[in-house]
């Protein structure tokens, strides 16, 4: 196993795009495709990965997220491209000569070894002494909180408790890489919560390189410093959470991360910073330029739901929204209440339908819309993003 | 109430049938082995005594019992015959189940790594020649290893040999007879185990940093255990009792005790020896059985 | 370049020796089954001549018959029966005697063949049967209902019980939801059965042998007396013709599990 590698100085910039700071990067993919008969599951991927990143690489299922992973840990090998990892090419090196560990999907537990002998199991194949197996595998039973289920079988454990062992066993030869394949995906909902947290402070704690394989989108975003979105297996996008639920790059990107409204329209008007882009749901919606200049042009307007605030129509209005420069009117058309927000569709006389999530901020629902409630939704320019149709 | 308990009682009628008929065909004819293991030859017909008649009262009947002895049982111990065969019997199951298992594992291995849609073409291919007659596969190697059969043939024109060698009546052939017949029987448990394991685990213990050998023997054999276990006694059990291909293909000068057993029935007349030859036999595998039993069970437990 | 691939030519290779292992000499008794030469071992030309002399076999023929009856109705008793006790095994719950009921089920799967045909031969005896057709019928179907019973059991251990439920749920009482759902899911496995029960039976040499009486020799144990006096041509003829009879029987049975089952391995008798 080989040890320290050139660490970069460059601390992890959130806003990365594909921009890097001086020095190697620890994984760099170089133009990476794969092919399963016509089949393009990665078509010409180019990624960097630095040291001490947590990457996620989030799409929905066939969009070759998967692919990719394996091509990492040397499941599959490349038709094209590079892997290098620390300056070397490992593209095609066999998974056992790689100094990269991977937790399986279903966390892949030997049914035969107990809890104990699957930690060490990779210990042993490198050859490891055997009072430092013995005490590796302590420290990682105690890491991952384990203590006292070693000679336990994985058939005897629970899925949470299983999923501390997958991790336990990938971690303990101290990988310069760790490949994770949707590793909640078993878990239930509350379990998952607190298990994303405990491996990004194991994460952090550690100084290790994570990259998780997911597609959800939720996860992605809790645990990850950037993601890299993948479609058809090429990456769509590679950003910081905030960036990419912000400011998507595209059309499909918008509406895979999060909920979104989006409306169809042409530019129509330049006045300084704001564009206005005549709608055929919305009428006229008045935005920011984007910070790439755009020409005239079908354009689309997307603008979260939570962005989208609601008041009452009628003599008495609320502060704030009369300064606001995108007002529509609109009737409540459908209101699901989750808990700590309620989401409201509103009709809007333009003809269109807009989504606006709303806080539940009060107790009692004073501050509710009622079904068929006339209402003004309102939002600023800044909150709209403009993407090319 | 679940709808399983709903399903109860039906299925309990269902076993009446199957089990009225295997306690009468199965179960009871062993009752019938065991009492004329311990009677006497007799030249009569049947050909033995003595014959308990529910008709003739309870004193004749008494007489019967008092009649019976454990001769035949003695007789087995003692003569060098039966205890050879015993012993052959063993050792041919014995080397002809590791044979088994070394040419059957590789070909199952190899089945699961074909593509899924192959494997079910593999499968099929595996399995016909078990549909197909076994004495007739018997014959077919007789057919290429008789002295002037196909494979003395093959190694002449090669110059392998410069004269026809000996096949038939030899252990050789028998062996390969035992292994061609036996095959599926060890391919079938072993492909159906090794299927079932997950290829994670192996991606896991490469993944890990083993080698492929290791790969091997650290993770998918001990995981096909029990499919060997399965397959080893599928085969074992019953080539111990082996009859036909010992009989056509290996030489008559040490007999298993299949043939022991036939030639004493059939040849000698002698129904009580055979029976306790039987009763012996059975003992025998006794063991392997029960074996067999547990996992049989322990399958299903796993099904249900 | 090294690749992984999961299929490496230790496997390829093990694959193509084992399967040549299983079919080369059963291809090579077809092929001298049309060979013209009387010695088996020289080829003389393409010929019908054995196939000729064979239905010309007055005790061939009477054997094969025998052996066809044999095998038809053991192989029906068989399935009806080990269907029976598959259902058993795999509804019933817990019932006096289940450990007992499924050993006797399992047992004869390997018990030695020469065990299980004296033993019958010797209860036969005992209730003063009279030996032929009939006792090697049940002596049959005694021995492949247990293979019915495992094909059947394994088709239904693999069915989603939901099913059953869910047509009760429907309304069914059990025998309805039986017969409405679960019988035609587990059909193919009880054809499969069939099929398996019908060639067991047409193969037999050691039962048959020790269970049927004077004058109703089946098939194997003609071929048997035969081959022990050597090989000879029309002997290759018959076991041609029973291949090609087994082989339209595989043909039938795996078109019929096609037929409703998307799973491939359903039609494996083991």
């Amino acid at each position: 196993m080989t040890d320290e590698l050139p660490r970069t100085d460059a601390a992890a910039d959130s806003v990365g795009d594909t921009q890097f700071a001086a020095g190697e990067p620890l994984l760099r993919i170089e133009g990476v495709a794969k092919r399963f008969g016509t089949f393009r599951a990665v078509d010409g991927v180019s990624l960097d990965i630095k040291s001490g990143e947590f990457f996620a690489l989030l799409g929905p299922s066939g969009c070759g997220k998967t692919t990719l992973l394996r091509m990492l840990a040397g499941f599959e090998a490349p038709d094209q491209g590079r892997i290098l990892l620390g300056g070397k090419d490992i593209a095609q090196a066999l998974p056992h000569e790689r100094p990269i560990n991977m937790m399986f999907q279903n966390y892949a537990l030997f049914p035969h070894l107990a809890v104990r002998d699957n930690i060490a199991f990779g210990l042993k194949r490198a050859g490891m002494a055997r009072a430092d197996i013995a005490t590796r595998v302590a420290e990682m039973v105690a890491l991952v909180k384990l203590d006292g289920l070693e000679k336990r079988k994985p058939d005897q454990l629970s899925g949470g408790q299983r999923q501390r062992v997958a991790l336990a066993r990938a971690l303990a030869r101290r990988p310069q890489l760790l490949l994770l394949d949707e590793p909640l995906a078993a878990l239930d909902k509350k379990l998952r919560e607190s298990t994303q947290g405990e491996l990004m402070e194991l994460q952090r704690r550690l100084g290790m390189t994570f990259i998780i394989v997911t597609h959800d989108q939720e996860e992605a975003m809790t645990m990850a410093s950037r993601i890299g979105v993948m479609r058809d297996g090429k990456l769509a996008q590679v950003a910081s959470p905030r960036e990419l639920y912000e400011a998507p790059r595209s059309r499909w990107i918008a509406e895979f991360v999060g909920d979104i409204n989006l409306f169809d329209g042409e530019s129509k008007l330049r006045d300084g910073h704001r564009l206005v882009i005549g709608t055929r749901d919305a009428g006229a919606l008045v935005v920011a330029e984007p910070r790439e200049p755009v020409g005239a042009g079908k354009f689309s307007v997307a603008i979260r739901p939570e962005k989208v605030k609601l008041s009452r129509r009628g003599p008495v209005r609320e502060a704030g929204h009369e300064t606001a420069i995108n007002q529509l009117d609109g009737v409540i058309a459908d209101v699901c209440y989750l808990g700590g927000t309620t989401t409201y569709k509103v009709k809007l006389d333009a003809g269109g339908m807009l989504q606006a999530s709303v806080a539940n901020s009060a107790r009692l629902d004073v501050d509710a819309y009622g079904l068929n409630q006339p209402v003004v939704a309102w939002f600023t320019p800044d909150d709209c993003v403009v993407l090319p149709s | 109430m679940s709808a399983r308990r709903i399903f109860a009682r039906p299925a309990r009628f269902a076993a009446i049938a199957p089990y009225v008929w295997m306690v009468l065909f199965f179960l009871v004819p062993f009752g019938f082995v065991l009492k004329i293991s311990l009677s006497q030859t007799a030249i009569a017909q049947p050909p033995y005594e003595p014959v308990f008649d529910l008709m003739a009262g309870w004193g004749a009947l008494k007489a019967a019992f008092a009649a019976l002895s454990i001769d035949n049982f003695k007789l087995l111990a003692s003569d060098d015959i039966y205890v050879f065969a015993y012993v052959r019997s063993l050792t041919v199951a014995v080397t002809a189940t590791a044979l088994l298992l070394l040419i059957g594992y590789p070909i199952a291995y190899g089945m699961t790594r074909l593509p899924t849609r192959w494997q079910a073409v593999a499968m099929v291919l595996v399995i016909v020649p078990f549909w197909t007659s076994f004495l007739i596969r018997i014959y077919a190697w007789i057919n290429i290893l008789q002295h002037d059969g196909l494979l003395n043939q093959i190694l002449l024109a090669l110059h392998l040999v410069s004269q026809p060698v000996v096949w038939l009546s030899t252990d050789s052939a028998m062996y390969i007879g035992i292994v061609y017949s036996y095959l599926p029987f060890m391919i079938l448990p072993l492909y159906a185990t090794l299927a079932k394991m997950e290829p994670v685990l192996e991606e896991a213990a490469s993944d890990l940093g083993a080698p492929r050998w290791q790969v091997f023997w650290l993770v998918t054999f001990p995981l096909s255990l029990p499919g060997v276990g399965a397959g080893v006694l599928l085969c074992f059990i019953p080539i111990v009792g082996e009859f036909v291909i010992p009989d056509l293909l290996a030489g008559s000068n040490s007999l298993m005790i299949g043939q022991t057993l036939w030639l004493e029935f059939f040849t000698n007349k002698d129904w009580p020896v055979a029976s306790a030859a039987a009763i012996v036999l059975l003992v025998v595998l006794l063991v392997p059985l029960l074996l067999y039993e547990r996992l049989q069970k322990r399958q299903l437990e796993q099904v249900r | 370049m090294r690749k992984i691939s999961r299929l490496s030519r230790f496997n390829i290779a093990s694959l193509a020796l084992g399967l040549a292992f299983l079919y080369l000499p059963i291809l090579i008794l077809v092929i001298y089954s049309f060979n013209a030469s009387r010695l088996v071992t020289v080829w003389g030309g393409w010929s019908l001549r054995w196939y000729h002399e064979f239905f010309n076999d007055r005790a061939m023929i009477e054997a094969a018959w025998m052996s066809l009856r044999v095998a038809v109705s053991s192989a029906t008793i068989a399935t009806l029966i080990g269907t029976l006790a598959a259902l058993a095994l795999s509804r019933g719950e817990r019932f006096r005697g289940r450990t007992l009921f499924s050993g006797m089920l399992y047992a004869p799967l390997v018990m030695p063949e020469v065990i299980t045909g004296l033993s019958l031969l010797l209860l036969f005896v005992a209730l003063n049967a009279e030996r032929g057709f009939w006792t090697v019928t049940i002596a049959h179907a005694t021995l492949t209902m247990c293979f019915v019973a495992v094909v059947v059991q394994s088709r239904l251990g693999s069915l989603d019980r939901s099913l059953e439920e869910a047509a009760m749920d429907l309304g069914c009482d059990p025998v309805q939801a039986f017969v409405a759902v679960t019988l035609p899911l587990i059909a193919p496995a009880i054809v499969a059965g069939w099929m398996l029960a019908f060639t067991l039976s047409l193969d037999d040499l050691v039962i048959a042998s020790f269970t049927t009486g004077p004058g109703s020799a089946t098939l194997p144990i003609r071929i048997y007396s035969e081959v022990r006096l050597g090989v000879k041509p029309e002997i290759n003829a018959i076991c041609t013709l029973v291949i090609a009879l087994i082989a339209v029987v595989i043909i039938i049975a795996s078109l019929a599990s096609k037929l409703s089952s998307s799973r491939g391995e359903s039609a494996a008798p083991l």
